[in-house]
């Protein structure tokens, strides 16, 4: 265990040294910061001026250098927008991010698996065939339109939900303002979580279908059909454990991803995440912020990765983390 | 899940009515919040708007483009180089200090101070403070407009930002990439307190209760600013009810608003225009005036307006727009096919030639198409044209670079006066002066600069007017660049917010007088 964390850390840290290097090589093909910070009329010598201050001239590796010194001792720069840290600024973004995904991902699990349960056991039902055709409409419809099409419908010609942003927040522990508290912050919850859900649940039923179709087809389970076994306990005890295996899998690898797509819903949301506040800094050419971005969801890709592959050792106990043979 | 769904429903109606019964707010959403609570930081639209909610300036402009008293009573010319600027008595700021001629020359001193201000007082010699209430302003050369510049001037609260903050530093300090005092308080004079403010989030101002300006017919107490980037959300959520007033208003949802029974639009046409530029010094056939014509002759500006802006632009064929001194009614886009065929072909160039051409795709309404449109016309008088556009991050470096062949460029004059189009776009470039910093055709006309001269220390306006609509002239005759429209402006907002009075062709309403109507 303890040297799978050290595998893990040493293998972070060479991923996020990447990812730094990566980024902030991109920075200079991204426009011109000075652009966005100071007016149309304001002379070249001007710009010169605030460009040599802050260090925006310099050589390559000089600016990187600076950056690496500065990162080793938790500062990713400060953003030119917020002129506060970037990580700070990050940071305060990521609870109404990481409820957003959360609130998506409830309803991937309470969907996802009893839908894609029933539809390999009746294969045949129309119920499962009107499941299949929804999923194959929710993974092609991009999620900006799904997100727009339900602010229409909800919010503008029923009127019951709200359009934009996360409502009545309510405030937790270490500075987290959290929406799941209060009725306001709820419905501003409900019609983001469904559009971030929408991408990843259609992948999730097809995938758990065929996953347990494949597993009833098995010997395992076969004997326990001969054995006269309850059909219960066949399909959610013994098939359902199996099938669950390669969907973990590929869970915890989407949540990674839903962060990304969360820059989406965000967006036509005016949902005050992480992923609206990146799109924004590309705008507006926030370099230290776009960097620092790229480095937490770095972070945040290795964290989920780790998680997994624990979470997977538990449920298959084959599974050995440590490697030994 | 249907009963949940309907108890939230239920939950969010009843929010709605209980902020509903409270008619004197205003809830609205601009596409962006102001960068910094520092008037001087930045330029800008969103800072200008803040202004006019927060602090006065000594003057404004009111919806004829004329001057408005604010800070300043009354004015007079003393001599050619000086006006006197009688300031209002028993104003109060913010913070409880009073408003005194130290504010404005402290102000003043501040401005000259900000990169972004400083073009716009660096014809003002000297402010001199006769008493506490009556400031002069001096030129060094006679000067036409200082009730334009002072339009720029609000005075900031000197006693609130004297001192050092806790960090050490001066409470005055202009800083344009960090945290300061000023980028995070406020003491104006202006209508509205900032009582909450999460960057990016949403801003809240509260009604100064000690407002100076009883006579205003405001009632709105408070007003919540959220910015929402994307338009259709921004649309959505005025339909929905979730706000009371947006801008900008994209036109693709002109009609979708227009046929709302429950908000109004309110447009207005603008005065930011678009442009190309055609470049002299590397495309040979632009510095034949017949080409440059010729091209001119080709863009059918009216069809730009009615099929790409909807009709939510006003075709151009000069800079100036309608109520600038320059404007020149004589002057009409001059769409005709046949006669730019016909000059190509006097200029040698029937066969045509290729050029590339920039565009930003994401800076002035639909600047992607409007350059594929123009691209298109141009093949008809055989200029093959090889487009590429540019998020606008990325293309002002190349517009610096004078990166293209033809570049797109809209200009707006701080100054709302003509002469600072053509200091900036048609101006013989010169980087000593800055003179035509923005003139990516190279397009230089020593005559025109030299009127252009004139006209910056002409005080009579019947004079300057005729000057500068010689100059508009003069750039039309010789095809200097290609106007295309001026973008239109829009608001909306719902029925009982009466915006209409408010807006203006600046964008910065002037929310302090908006009236709700219960």
């Amino acid at each position: 265990m303890i040297a799978f964390f050290i595998k893990r850390l040493a293998q972070a840290i060479v991923v996020m040294f990447v990812i730094s290097i990566i980024s902030f090589s991109i920075q200079d093909n991204l426009g011109d910061p000075l652009r966005e910070m100071v007016g149309q009329s304001v002379s070249e010598a001007e710009r010169q001026q605030l460009r040599n201050e802050l260090g925006l001239n310099d050589p390559f590796l000089v600016q990187y250098g600076r950056f690496v010194k500065n990162a080793l001792q938790g500062d990713l720069g400060t953003s030119y927008f917020f002129k506060e840290p970037a990580l700070d600024v990050i940071l305060a973004k990521l609870p109404a991010t990481l409820e957003l995904v959360f609130g998506a991902s409830l309803i991937i699990v309470f969907l996802s698996v009893p839908l894609g349960v029933y539809s390999a056991i009746n294969p045949q039902s129309w119920f499962s065939k009107a499941v299949m055709g929804f999923s194959i409409i929710g993974i092609s419809v991009p999620v900006f339109l799904t997100a727009i099409g339900l602010i229409y419908f909800f919010s503008i010609e029923l009127g019951w939900m709200p359009s934009f942003g996360r409502g009545e927040t309510q405030p937790m522990f270490w500075g987290w303002e959290s929406g799941f508290f209060t009725w306001d912050g709820l419905a501003h919850l409900v019609l983001p979580c469904i559009s971030l859900a929408s991408i990843m649940l259609p992948l999730f039923i097809r995938l758990i279908r065929a996953e347990m179709m494949e597993v009833l087809q098995s010997e395992y389970v076969k004997f326990a059909w001969a054995k006269g076994l309850n059909p219960r306990r066949i399909y959610f005890l013994h098939a359902l454990k199996n099938t669950m295996l390669p969907v973990i899998t590929v869970g915890g690898v989407q949540i990674g991803t839903m962060v990304a797509y969360t820059i989406l819903t965000e967006t036509v949301f005016q949902w005050p995440g992480m992923g609206f506040l990146f799109l924004e800094a590309i705008n507006r050419v926030d370099t230290p912020l776009i960097v620092a971005y790229l480095i937490v969801v770095g972070a945040i890709f290795v964290i989920t990765n780790t998680i997994v592959d624990l979470v997977y050792g538990l449920v298959n106990p084959t599974v050995n983390l440590a490697g030994k043979k | 899940m249907k009963k949940s769904v309907s108890l939230l429903a239920g939950a969010v109606l009843s929010l709605g009515l209980m902020t509903g019964a409270n008619a004197a707010t205003l809830k609205m959403a601009y596409d962006a919040d102001p960068v910094s609570l520092d008037p001087h930081e930045q330029l800008s639209g969103g800072t200008l708007q803040l202004s006019h909610m927060t602090f006065d300036p000594l003057v404004r402009w009111d919806r004829k483009l004329g001057f408005e008293p604010r800070l300043a009573e009354k004015w007079e010319r003393i001599d050619n180089l000086t006006m006197r600027f009688h300031l209002r008595k028993g104003v109060k700021f913010h913070s409880g200090n009073t408003f005194t001629a130290k504010d404005v020359e402290f102000t003043f001193n501040r401005l000259r101070e900000s990169a972004d201000f400083k073009g716009i007082f660096a014809p003002f010699s000297e402010l001199k403070v006769i008493d506490d209430y009556t400031i002069e302003l001096k030129t060094a050369e006679p000067f036409p407009l200082i009730l334009n510049n002072v339009t720029y001037l609000f005075p900031m609260d000197s006693k609130f930002y004297s001192g050092t903050d806790a960090n050490g530093e001066p409470k005055d300090k202009l800083v344009k990439h960090g945290n300061s005092f000023a980028s995070r308080q406020l003491s104006g004079t202006g209508p509205y307190t900032v009582s909450y403010r999460q960057q990016g989030v949403k801003v809240e101002f509260d009604r100064n209760s000690s407002y100076w300006d009883t006579q205003s017919p405001g009632n709105v107490d408070k007003i919540v600013l959220t910015p929402i980037k994307e338009a259709p959300t921004r649309v959505a959520a005025l339909l929905s009810g979730d706000v009371d007033f947006i801008a900008p208003v994209p036109p693709t949802d002109h009609k979708r608003i227009e046929s709302n029974k429950n908000v109004d639009l309110v447009t207005m046409g603008g005065t930011r225009i678009i442009t190309f530029q055609m470049n002299q010094e590397r495309v040979e056939a632009f510095k034949d005036a017949r080409v440059r014509q010729a091209v001119a002759y080709a863009i059918n500006q009216q069809g730009i307006v009615k099929k790409i802006m909807r009709g939510f632009a006003t075709p151009a064929a000069q800079m100036s727009p309608w109520g600038y001194l320059g404007h020149n009614e004589a002057l009409k886009p001059r769409y005709d096919l046949k006669k730019a065929k016909q000059l190509m072909k006097e200029a040698g160039y029937e066969k045509g030639f290729s050029i590339t051409m920039m565009a930003p795709n994401n800076r002035y309404v639909n600047d992607e198409k409007i350059a594929q449109a123009v691209a298109s016309m141009l093949a008809k008088i055989n200029i093959k044209v090889d487009l590429k556009t540019l998020p606008k991050a990325q293309y002002w470096g190349e517009f610096d670079a004078r990166a293209a062949d033809m570049m797109m460029i809209g200009w707006h004059a701080d100054t709302e006066d003509s002469n600072n189009f053509f200091e900036f776009l048609t101006a013989c470039p010169d980087t000593e002066t800055g003179l035509g910093q923005y003139n990516s055709g190279n397009y230089c006309n020593p005559e025109a600069d030299k009127l252009m001269q004139q006209a910056n220390t002409e005080t009579s306006p019947k004079k300057r007017a005729q000057i500068m609509q010689k100059i508009e002239q003069m750039l039309y005759d010789d095809a200097a660049f290609i106007p295309l429209h001026w973008q239109n402006l829009a608001w909306a907002a719902r029925k009982g917010v009466n915006i209409e009075p408010v807006v203006n062709v600046m964008d910065f309403p002037y929310l302090g007088d908006l009236v709700i109507e219960e």
